[in-house]
């Protein structure tokens, strides 16, 4: 366990550094110059240079790109170009808004997905079963900007039930959550959905209903428990997914999480934010993986670590 | 781009501005309003920074004026130049040195009085090359400057502090737009302890002697500003208090006003539903239009085949349907036919132009040489509307024979190639046009038609330098004298002529302002659709419910 342990996280730290490496280069070769932007446009070639020169951005990409590692290793991720503010705390300022939201889909999507998966695995080709599916499938599909603008148009502008976008009480988390947890949802009911008919099918089944236990017990007494658990052990991996989507989510909902840093951080050419908020994000990627693997074996004993 | 500027609606003429010397009265506030109440504004970007030498956005160019003074100011609502912090001035015969006398008792948010010397520390300190402002470059005029770029002097040896309340600036060159300079947010006054104890932060602790102070600010979130009780012109600020609301998308923004959550949608109405309110009269009632100082334009590469030859390009200025291309945008604009927007000084009201004529351009391409057209590129930003202008471009100059397939990139992109004398034959400028930096005919030359700017990395993207014209434009800005200002507009009027024969560009419209604001907010309607405050301008308007 513990070499297991030690290889894991040399792996992720070697993820992380080509990452880093990746990104940097990307937006070192970007046609854009972002010290025109931070001189604006009545600069002197004088000024520009002399920025330049300041934020050693006049320095080869190898010596740029060892400076900013060596920041990294004292936990300095550099000062945004626009804002003039340490990264880091923009960073942590607006941290918490994104978990929360993450926290707020991952209960969305379990509720949805898990209760829609169970539903259509008992009534298994019926009807039912083909409707969940469909619905599942418009789930994964939809464009979250689409069911987020949806969402708030139908529950807050119209039914007025939760306010239009912002952030600060649970009523301001309920519609981003829906539209990241629809997304899940989906895939949650797909998986839960086969994970059941799996153990539906097994011996034990047969058996307990031979015994003639209540359909309702064995459902939820036998065969649930040994079903969610390997669904459960996904949650580690959505991270990904959920880094990608708070992106739009945040946008529309005007949430204050780090994907609306990011996204203002592109159009700007902010580097530095953008360097940052990858990092971030590939950091929770790489631990939610990690987290997803090593609990994997305590919930399901036929996987073991090597 | 996007985020540049103050745009600025010249209702005056110069003449007002160059006429106006010693001292006079603070402008009048109305006594019948009643202080109090707060107001609600939604943004969708973080602001950036609200330090005077930093912010050159549009968003925060009109908070960082509502926290901080300079010596001049707009007459609220006009772009008519009124001494601010400074009591009066006097410019020399020779136009080379400029005195100001400040106010006494003016104090900043800390409480301490605002003199002489924090005048000199501000310029300073935005000339210095460490404080990296977009804003050095205004400051060009002044003895020292030079050194001071090139990190060879510690302060300005131009500004001298002459007593507590008096501070004089001499000038290298006669400088006609330096009053305009001296209103710009780039030399609003600092405190120097306060700029020293944030260092780097002092954009997200501001500390000016403005008609607000700064009371919370919530990354990501809010900003708050509270009235300063000590404000020093007296009446003002009318609010006690303005919240801006970061995060916000416009279109919900416009949901939220309509509910009468907010007050203003600081990034204005959203263009998918511009027609919906227009056509609504309950919410067009709450709508001000208002000019500003901007021209959308299609550039040329005056230096590549075969825009080179000028009557290709006078071709192009006549192929293109401008009338069309305004529809195309619900009429938010106005046909252009001239580098100057129409409210800006100088603008000459008896040219006519290239008329839209498909026969005689395609007569003139013929004359050129090129009787079957040719292919070229035009280059355009990729957010909407401009893309959909481009094609109408681009369906027009097919009319013609030209051929020109559509580059739509990311802003930054478009300006990297406009910068590249090889980089781009043809560009669109939406989304990146030259809104005005303050109300003056020089403003539209130097860095976009002028030779300065015609360099790697510049904004003269046709890359159309006249050595001529740069000395006809040099000697118009060093008639300070304000007898002669007509005939300095007139000069200028002919410069923007003759580049017009030239036609490295063609001029395609100059956009409105529709600003739209809650039923409870009251004032003047040019104070929503003030030329130097975007969008309004926060220290004169009140709100009605406690009036």
């Amino acid at each position: 366990m513990i070499t297991y342990l030690g290889r894991r996280i040399i792996q992720s730290a070697l993820i992380l550094l080509g990452v880093s490496l990746i990104t940097f280069a990307l937006l070192y070769l970007l046609p854009a110059d972002p010290v025109r932007q931070i001189a604006g446009r009545s600069a002197t070639p004088e000024t520009v240079e002399n920025i330049r020169r300041q934020l050693g951005l006049d320095q080869p990409f190898v010596i740029q790109y060892w400076r900013y590692l060596g920041g990294l290793i004292n936990g300095d991720l550099g000062r945004s170009y626009i804002q003039r503010s340490q990264v880091t705390e923009l960073i942590v300022s607006r941290l918490p808004a994104s978990l929360l939201l993450m926290v707020g889909a991952i209960v969305c999507e379990l509720a949805i997905g898990l209760t829609m998966g169970l539903i259509a695995a008992v009534k298994r080709g019926t009807p039912t079963d083909q409707t969940l599916m469909v619905a599942s499938f418009v789930g994964v599909s939809a464009p979250q900007f689409v069911v987020g603008l949806l969402l708030l148009y139908v529950f807050a502008v119209r039914l007025g039930w939760f306010p239009i976008g912002g952030y600060g009480t649970w009523r301001h988390l309920v519609l981003p959550s829906l539209t990241m947890g629809i997304l899940g949802a989906g895939w949650y009911a797909r998986m839960m959905r086969s994970s059941m008919i799996d153990v539906l099918r097994q011996d034990y089944m047969r058996t307990a209903r031979a015994k003639g236990l209540a359909r309702a017990a064995i459902i939820f007494r036998h065969a649930l428990p040994n079903a969610i658990l390997p669904v459960i052990a996904m949650i580690g991996i959505d991270v990904g997914i959920f880094m990608g989507g708070i992106v739009v989510v945040e946008s529309v909902f005007g949430w204050p999480g780090i994907g609306q840093l990011a996204w203002q951080a592109i159009q700007r050419v902010d580097i530095p934010i953008i360097m940052g908020v990858t990092l971030v994000s590939a950091c929770a990627i790489v631990l939610g993986n990690l987290l997803a693997d090593i609990v994997a074996p305590f919930i399901d004993p036929r996987i073991k670590l090597r | 781009m996007k985020r540049f500027l103050v745009s600025t609606v010249a209702a005056s003429a110069l003449a007002l501005m160059l006429g106006m010397s010693s001292a006079r009265a603070e402008s009048a506030v109305d006594p019948n309003i009643k202080q109090g109440g707060d107001i609600i504004i939604t943004y969708k970007d973080d602001v950036a920074t609200l330090d005077p030498a930093i912010g050159y956005d549009w968003q925060n160019w009109s908070m960082i004026k509502s926290l901080f003074d300079g010596l001049m100011d707009y007459e609220p609502g006009t772009t008519n130049l009124t001494p601010d912090l400074a009591e009066s001035y006097d410019i020399s015969p020779d136009g080379k040195t400029f005195t100001f006398k400040l106010r006494h008792g003016v104090k900043f948010h800390n409480g301490r009085e605002m003199t002489a010397d924090d005048v000199k520390y501000s310029l300073d300190r935005v000339t210095n090359p460490k404080t990296q402002s977009p804003g050095a470059g205004f400051f060009a005029s002044i003895k020292g400057y030079d050194d001071m770029a090139a990190g060879k002097a510690e302060g300005l040896s131009g500004v001298t502090v002459v007593d507590p309340y008096t501070v004089k600036f001499e000038l290298t060159r006669p400088d006609a737009t330096f009053l305009h300079v001296m209103a710009i947010n780039f030399s609003h006054v600092v405190p120097k302890e306060e700029v020293e104890k944030y260092g780097a932060d002092f954009g997200k602790h501001p500390v000016g002697t403005g008609a607000f102070k700064l009371a919370e600010w919530t990354l990501g979130q809010r900003i708050v500003f509270e009235r300063n009780a000590d404000y020093w012109h007296k009446g003002l600020p009318h609010l006690d208090k303005i919240t801006f609301e970061i995060g916000q998308e416009p279109i919900v923004a416009l949901l939220r006003l309509q509910k009468g959550e907010i007050d203003v949608p600081g990034d204005g109405i959203p263009p998918a539903k511009f027609q919906e309110v227009m056509a609504d009269p309950e919410q067009k009632a709450r709508v001000v239009e208002g000019g500003q100082l901007h021209t959308g334009y299609v550039t040329m590469n005056t230096t590549m085949a075969p825009f080179d030859n000028v009557k290709v390009r006078q071709a192009v200025n006549m192929a293109i349907n401008k009338a069309r291309i305004v529809q195309i945008i619900n009429n938010r604009a106005v046909p252009a036919n001239q580098p100057l927007p129409p409210s800006m000084p100088g603008y000459d009201k008896d040219f006519k132009g290239y008329a839209y004529d498909v026969a005689k351009a395609k007569a003139l391409l013929a004359e050129a040489g090129h009787p079957d057209g040719f292919e070229t590129q035009l280059f355009v930003m990729n957010t909407d509307p401009n893309p959909r202008i481009a094609q109408a471009i681009q369906q027009d100059l097919a009319a013609i024979g030209i051929k020109a397939s559509l580059q739509s990139l990311a802003q930054a992109n478009v300006i990297a190639a406009g910068g590249d004398k090889a980089g781009a034959p043809m560009i669109w400028s939406g989304g990146m046009a030259w809104i005005a930096d303050f109300p003056d005919p020089s403003n539209f030359y130097g860095p976009i038609l002028g030779c300065a700017g015609a360099v790697p990395g510049g904004w003269n993207w046709s890359w159309y330098c006249n050595k001529d014209l740069d000395a006809k434009a040099a000697e118009a800005d060093s008639m300070v004298d304000p007898a002669k200002s007509a005939d300095r507009e007139k000069m200028w009027s002919a410069i923007y002529d003759k580049i017009m024969e030239d036609a490295p560009w063609a001029p395609v419209f100059n956009e409105q302002r529709f600003t739209m604001k809650s039923a409870r907010m009251g004032g003047a309607d040019n104070l929503y659709v003030d030329p130097v405050h975007i969008p309004i301008n926060y220290d004169n308007v009140y709100v009605k419910d406690v009036q």
